[in-house]
């Protein structure tokens, strides 16, 4: 044995890929994650902001359960970024990285509101409700079409393409808000009299219409993706175009097709935002929600189910990082940081859920 | 005596499967050793862990009589050990000198007069024909490996591993790489080479070791050795070498091609005023050097391809041959399929246009066939039960059915789509490089399935790169050049030496089909 060889050892730490993990590996993984989470948070929180992070926990849980109307608030408030992610899901299952559906989400929003201004008292209720349904819509689904079709026919860059669309969206939106609202200093909310156009109250909210129809679309777009046919070419094309081609499908068609359902989807999601949540219309109704749900359906793998449950995480954390800020008096960031830390565990111990770790010497496998 | 390298007992798993299981193997100085092994039985994986890309679960490595700790490709520098990977590690827009500047290391001068110097030096040395200031996007296939192994070189290996190196080589690209490996060898290197053609493993090394299934199955001397044994070894079992060439039944014609003519995207006219006829209970194979044509052609056919005008094929379901007959070009693949023409293709890019390779068997035999019906909800059972018979029926080997394509070896996925447009019960097949990649088992077991078929009345072509297989397979050759028809030759009568020169020299009455 030479010293040259000898200086060259077994690396310390090897990743190695796991065939499959069962299912009892991947709760214990993820429980390891949580665990370990908060107890870096807590170091966080004891060391830098000089809290009691059993406290900080507590408060940070309260942001969504204290109350049955907190609870309430974060169940109206997942169904609008579900929604979007739902829409998003055949979309980006294709691979067409649709980064537009702030845009689609504002231009059926817009849709609605139009209607609601020019129409509010004058249509009957269920004629009402109908044409903002149908308007907001067609509207989310010409934003879908647009750069589908230069996509299909041009071969244009979808990623840039729906990604100014939003803005375009947004400067109607402004536009338009300026007009309607007159002498006003801001639109305030729509048929503020008359009501026309809000959605009626279901168990006592008139947001618990949208979770009525998020649980319904949740099922349904599941279904759509999993076992139509529609679905199974869009998870061709989305692999390989030369394969889908062969197979007889026509990609231009499917890619077309499959933006318009998203966008009206998106449209859709609009209308219920303006009529059940907000009654009225601004540059942020979307709120940021069209790029959060890239996130919600990636991570998900476009398991619509799976989807609610990362929706409903995100969620949590939001809430919960603003009842830190304002429980404590800390800044955003601090609670942000809190937040963030959880999140970042949960989304790394995905990375031990597909590959393993190897000590150097131990032919054993550690987590 | 001293071998350059040695391993001993390894062991490498993935997740549940052993890719190698206490493989034992050495390599003399100075000789030329040929792994050989069926797909699957982890050859790729042994040479892995020997140029550093895997990191072995158990055993040991010895280099030089020295043991040795291989972590990563840099390791296997350092050791003089170089690999030449089937899909090659080159930058495209960089020339020859600038790629092998590349493997410099850190306190090394760039200097790129110096290097093309040592290069040139190492070129001349070895005889290696290769144009140092070519781009390598420029290059042919064979000079990129060309390049390859000059890299290795360079970078000062003692002990070279090529993956199977000949696979993507014409008959004289792999005498003139055999003969750079006998200068090599006699200047001392030692060479490990993959490679599945046998005779290629008789005529180049000096010992074999073969693995079977992952477990190392003996080294024989190369003198001592048959194709039937080494076949033999590998396998486990006495295997039929003789391809069989049943005589054509009910043959009429099928499929009328006619002034074929495609023009690229970039302007190039890659086929042109191709004419012949194919005949159904025929094999027609197509020759020619890869890149003449050939996917273009089958393409074409398949309706995936957009043709110049006064292109036409016409298919003939049965004897008769005008009152149905119908003109396949201008139709896409769903159209054809409408019509009831079964036309089976089996593509060169299994992966990438056969199969979809995140999918399961079952989701890809449903490819095709996922539009029958009315229901909204595509229907499962069908290709469930499909992929069963075909796994029972060819024997391929995955966990499961469910199991993503991707996942399976080369010859397995091969099986799995040639499984799949068989069983469409197609009137014309076609297959590109069919056996590519596989092992000689595999090959085998498709060129049985496509006698069978041939049995069936189906009119088979056959787009092959093994010569001896197109004589002793298929009844007439068509033999593309340059995009023409430089001939069509019975099967029977002809020689690999004619069809070599119908290869590479285009004839001066090019597109006259001869019979």
């Amino acid at each position: 044995m030479s010293e040259q060889n000898k200086a060259i050892h077994e690396p310390l730490l090897r990743v190695v890929k796991r065939s499959e993990s069962s299912m009892k590996q991947k709760i214990v993984v993820r429980a390891a994650a949580i665990l370990l989470a908060l107890i870096v948070d807590a170091l966080f929180i004891f060391f830098i902001t000089g809290l009691n992070p059993l406290a900080v926990y507590t408060t940070m849980f309260q942001g969504t359960f204290s109350t049955a109307m907190r609870f309430s608030w974060a169940l109206r408030d997942l169904a609008s970024l579900l929604l979007i992610g739902i829409a998003l899901a055949p979309a980006f299952k294709m691979r067409f990285w649709n980064t537009g559906a702030e845009g689609q989400v504002l231009v059926g929003a817009l849709a609605t509101a139009a209607v609601m201004v020019y129409y509010g008292g004058k249509l009957p209720n269920w004629l009402l409700y109908t044409v903002m349904c149908a308007a907001s819509v067609l509207a989310g689904a010409l934003w879908g079409f647009i750069p589908a079709w230069f996509k299909a026919h041009f071969n244009t860059n979808e990623t840039l393409f729906t990604l100014m669309m939003n803005y375009v969206a947004i400067q109607i939106v402004a536009c338009c808000v300026n007009i309607w609202r007159g002498q006003a200093s801001g639109l305030g909310k729509l048929n503020m009299k008359s009501k026309a156009g809000w959605f009626p109250q279901v168990f006592g909210q008139r947001y618990n219409i949208n979770l009525i129809v998020v649980v319904l679309l949740v099922v349904l777009m599941y279904c759509y993706l999993r076992y139509s046919k529609q679905g199974y070419e869009i998870a061709v094309v989305g692999e390989s175009e030369n394969t889908a081609r062969y197979a007889g499908i026509n990609v231009g068609r499917v890619i077309i097709r499959t933006m318009i359902i998203s966008g009206a989807l998106c449209g859709l999601t609009g209308f219920l935002i303006v009529g059940g949540r907000d009654q009225t219309i601004s540059t942020s109704t979307a709120g940021g929600n069209g790029f959060t749900a890239i996130i919600v359906a990636w991570l998900a793998k476009f398991n619509t189910f799976t989807m609610a449950l990362i929706s409903f995480l995100l969620i949590f954390l939001q809430k919960g990082a603003m009842e830190i800020a304002s429980a404590y008096a800390l800044n955003d960031f601090a609670s942000d940081i809190i937040a963030g830390i959880i999140l970042f565990f949960i989304l790394g111990s995905e990375f031990f859920i597909n590959y393993r770790l190897i000590i150097r010497g131990s032919h054993k496998e550690v987590c | 005596m001293e071998y350059a390298i040695e391993l001993r007992h390894i062991t490498k798993t993935f997740g549940r499967v052993v890719a190698n299981h206490n493989v034992s193997l050495a390599v003399r100085q100075g000789e030329i050793l040929s792994l050989l092994g069926e797909n699957g039985s982890g050859k790729t994986t042994l040479m892995n862990m020997i140029s550093g890309i895997y990191y072995p679960d158990s055993g040991e490595i010895f280099v030089k009589g020295k043991p040795a700790e291989i972590r990563s490709p840099k390791d296997a520098y350092a050791l003089g050990i170089g690999m030449v990977h089937q899909h090659f590690k080159l930058i495209d827009v960089f020339t020859a000198v600038e790629n092998i500047a590349l493997v410099l290391d850190k306190h090394e001068k760039y200097d790129l007069k110096a290097i093309k110097a040592r290069a040139r030096a190492i070129c001349d040395k070895y005889a290696f024909d290769i144009d140092l200031d070519q781009k390598v996007y420029e290059m042919s296939v064979s000079q990129k490996q060309t390049l390859e192994i000059v890299k290795m070189l360079y970078r000062g290996a003692e002990i070279l591993i090529l993956d199977e190196p000949t696979a993507v080589l014409t008959p004289q690209e792999t005498d003139k790489l055999f003969a750079v490996l006998r200068n090599m060898r006699a200047d001392g290197k030692s060479i490990i080479i993959i490679t599945h053609k046998l005779h290629e493993v008789l005529s180049i090394s000096d010992r074999v070791s073969i693995l079977r299934k992952g477990e190392y199955a003996g080294t024989v001397d190369t003198d001592m050795a048959t194709e039937a044994s080494l076949t033999e070894l590998m396998v486990g079992k006495k295997v039929e070498l003789n391809i069989e060439r049943p005589e054509p039944v009910n043959r009429h014609l099928r499929l009328s091609v006619h002034n074929l003519s495609v023009t690229n995207a970039e302007g190039v006219r890659v086929l042109n005023n191709i004419s012949f006829e194919a005949f159904s209970g025929e094999i027609l194979g197509i020759a020619g050097i890869s890149g003449n044509g050939q996917k273009e052609l089958l393409e074409a056919i398949a309706g995936l391809q957009n043709v110049d005008p006064d292109s036409s094929v016409v298919y003939f379901p049965d004897d008769d041959r005008d009152s149905t007959a119908e003109q396949l070009i201008g139709k896409t693949p769903k159209s054809i399929r409408d019509m009831g023409v079964h036309l089976s293709f089996v593509p060169e890019d299994r992966l990438g246009m056969g199969l979809v390779g995140s999918m399961s068997m079952v989701d890809n035999m449903m490819l095709k066939s996922y539009g029958n019906g009315h229901s909204i909800f595509a229907d499962r059972k069908a290709p469930r039960h499909l992929a069963e018979e075909i796994k029972e029926s060819l024997g391929v080997v995955t966990p499961s059915i469910n199991t993503p394509v991707s996942r399976l070896s080369g010859g397995n996925v091969q099986k799995v789509l040639v499984g799949r447009e068989i069983a469409d019960a197609p009137s014309v097949l076609m297959t590109a490089y069919a056996v590519r990649g596989l092992d000689i088992n595999t090959s085998y077991t498709i060129y049985h399935l496509l006698n069978e078929q041939k049995q069936k009345g189906v009119a088979i072509i056959y787009v092959g790169e093994d010569l001896d297989v197109l004589v002793d397979l298929c009844d007439r050759i068509l033999v593309l050049c340059d995009g023409h028809n430089n001939g069509i030759v019975d099967g029977r009568t002809t020689t690999k030496e004619e069809l070599g020169l119908l290869m590479t020299a285009l004839q001066e009455n090019k597109g006259g089909a001869a019979r």
